[in-house]
């Protein structure tokens, strides 16, 4: 029987959970406990109903191929979680704006910030990321998946993870550290996820046909790495009771409030930068038919990138109890980060010299370009927010949330939405997408969100920062917190406006991809220029 | 070892092995011979990705 003891492990799995719920010693690890029983209970049904009894000797499934089954499942997901991520942040922001729309307690702002932070971080960015690394690390060493069925244990573990991390944080249950905020046995499961993750790959490097390792399987690597790392050390904790969802952390004060941003700001070094840089190494050079500008320059790129990443998390910091010297360390690596930075971007726009035309004719092409773009753009920006001066105005106001979303919109979405527009039609055998101009919609959609959403965003931010310091000659503070909050209504429902039209791009593509697995193909006009002009007949 | 120590090492030695480093990855990388290798890998992702049975040397 296929999958025999997968399903009996799951169904044990349900069980124990079940066991959970029944000894559990707190109402939220009980609740907890039932999801994760329905969870497994449905997966044993729906494992059992597509079982196939076979008679031994019969033939085993084909194994000599690539193992695409599990990318098509990941590029699913991605489009998926992706949708429900956007939709998530248009909510929270409209929750911002018209506060009667938070719904105690499950629905309040607390609860679905993080769910909307994890939904588009870890599912959307997540998936993408499993997906394309697996087709990558395949394509590039020419070596089938390492392992099996275990790159089927990473993904449904990992959407798994998913699951109990977002029913948690409506449920209430957090340990309250940003972008980790799965309590411990979430995070337990999740590093067994991991571990496999980074088994099937490294073992996939190993067996590999092709005597050199691509840059892209670098950047996929230093990801899977040190997003393990990060993610033991941040959720060293110890649980009250092995049957209660409460934990506390390993570090107390200042250390535990630097442990979290070292792992808050490599999440966004690792998971959200080196993971997608393997992707733009691949598809970009993939998509516009030319290898990259400069391969010496990727190398370059990498390891001072991964060198000084990691030390830029102080910048989170500023003005805190942390010692001055380290806030300066974190401030002087971040500046120094954009070199790194703007040589790979550098780097992926030039892999068009010569193909410059395929922004005007290739929608995809232009897709990628626009998130290199953005990806410019933001770590430009997050370098100057490093900067003390800078930072006492932008800490803690709707800045950020702009610079991350221009990060997280602009470089990982679009770059995320290029990737999968190219692996559909590969991965399920279409001759080509169903709609080229939808494409064109959505990277109009997208783009003017996101350009709606980040320029308000730095008007708020600024007019918080200078309303907080505002001093009138008494030396007392001119502005009290709730009128700066009153301020920024008509900035709250413009980025809603602007978080909407990213949804509707992103529903856009949803549909796009649909019809191009369903085997559709929309008559349309070709994209002026994306066919050779045609020649008299001979 | 207490803190001052740590501070210390962190702006001498630690400095000086990250310099070492970054210098040693730029003249391995530029050394004399490595872009025809560079050139090399970065047609990697170009090549046949249909099957990872198909020898295309051509």
């Amino acid at each position: 029987m296929r999958f025999g003891v997968e399903t009996v492990a799951v169904g044990i799995g349900a069980f124990l959970a079940l066991l959970g719920a029944a000894f559990a010693r707190d109402s939220q690890f009980e609740a907890h406990m039932w999801v994760l029983f329905f969870v497994l209970l449905v997966s044993v049904v729906v494992m059992l109903r597509t079982a196939t009894f076979k008679t031994a000797g019969t033939k085993q499934a084909d194994t000599s191929g690539y193992f695409d089954e599990v990318v098509k499942y990941g590029a699913v997901a991605t489009m998926f979680w992706g949708i429900v991520g956007f939709l998530v942040g248009v909510v929270v922001a409209a929750q911002l704006a018209f506060p009667d729309l938070n719904i105690e307690p499950w629905f309040n702002f607390g609860r679905m910030r993080p769910l909307h932070t994890s939904a588009v971080i870890f599912a959307f960015g997540g998936n993408a990321l499993l997906a394309t690394s697996f087709y990558v690390v395949q394509r590039t060493t020419r070596a089938r998946l390492w392992g099996g069925n275990a790159a089927w244990f990473v993904f449904w573990g990992y959407q798994l993870f998913i699951v109990m991390a977002a029913t948690g944080y409506l449920l209430g249950i957090t340990q309250s550290r940003e972008y980790a905020e799965p309590e411990w046995y979430v995070d337990l499961w999740l590093t067994v996820v991991w571990v496999v993750y980074l088994l099937v790959f490294l073992a996939t490097l190993i067996k590999r046909k092709e005597p050199h390792i691509y840059v892209a399987n670098w950047f996929y690597l230093a990801f899977i790495v040190t997003i393990a790392m990060l993610h033991v050390v941040n959720n060293l904790a110890v649980p009250v009771t092995f049957l209660g969802a409460k934990s506390y952390s390993a570090f107390a004060g200042v250390q535990d409030a630097l442990t979290q941003w070292w792992y808050g700001h490599n999440a966004v070094g690792f998971f959200l930068t080196a993971g997608f840089l393997g992707m733009m190494y691949y598809f970009i050079p993939k998509q516009v038919g030319r290898p990259v500008y400069s391969y010496r320059l990727s190398i370059i790129h990498f390891w001072s990138l991964i060198f000084l990443y990691i030390w830029a998390g102080p910048h989170h910091l500023h003005y805190t109890a942390l010692p001055d010297w380290a806030q300066t360390l974190g401030m002087v690596f971040s500046i120094m980060l954009w070199m790194p930075s703007w040589g790979g971007m550098i780097n992926g726009l030039m892999t068009l010299s010569g193909a410059w035309d395929k922004i005007r004719t290739d929608p995809i092409v232009r897709m990628m370009v626009i998130s290199v773009a953005f990806y410019g753009m933001s770590t430009f920006e997050g370098p100057v927010m490093s900067i003390k001066a800078v930072n006492s105005l932008s800490h803690y106001t709707d800045w950020t949330i702009g610079h991350v979303h221009s990060g997280a919109l602009g470089w990982v979405g679009m770059i995320s939405f290029g990737a999968i527009y190219y692996l559909v039609p590969k991965l399920w055998h279409r001759r080509r997408l169903y709609s080229l101009r939808l494409i064109n919609w959505h990277f109009w959609l997208a783009t003017l969100g996101i350009v709606v959403y980040a320029a308000v965003m730095w008007v708020a931010g600024i007019q918080q920062g200078l309303m907080w310091r505002e001093y009138d000659t008494q030396g007392f503070l001119v502005f009290s917190f709730a009128e700066s909050s009153a301020a920024m209504k008509p900035y709250y429902i413009l980025r809603l406006v602007g978080g909407f039209m990213y949804l509707a791009g992103g529903l856009v593509m949803g549909f796009n991809i649909v019809m191009t697995i369903l085997g559709r193909e929309r008559e349309e006009a070709p994209i002026p220029g994306s066919q050779p002009v045609t020649q008299p007949a001979e | 070892m207490d803190y001052q120590t740590l501070r210390t090492f962190a702006d001498s030695w630690g400095l000086l092995f990250m310099v070492i480093v970054f210098v040693a990855v730029v003249v391995y990388t530029f050394r004399p011979g490595s872009k025809k290798e560079a050139d090399k890998i970065a047609q990697i992702p170009l090549k046949e990705d249909k099957s990872p049975n198909e020898d295309d040397k051509e």
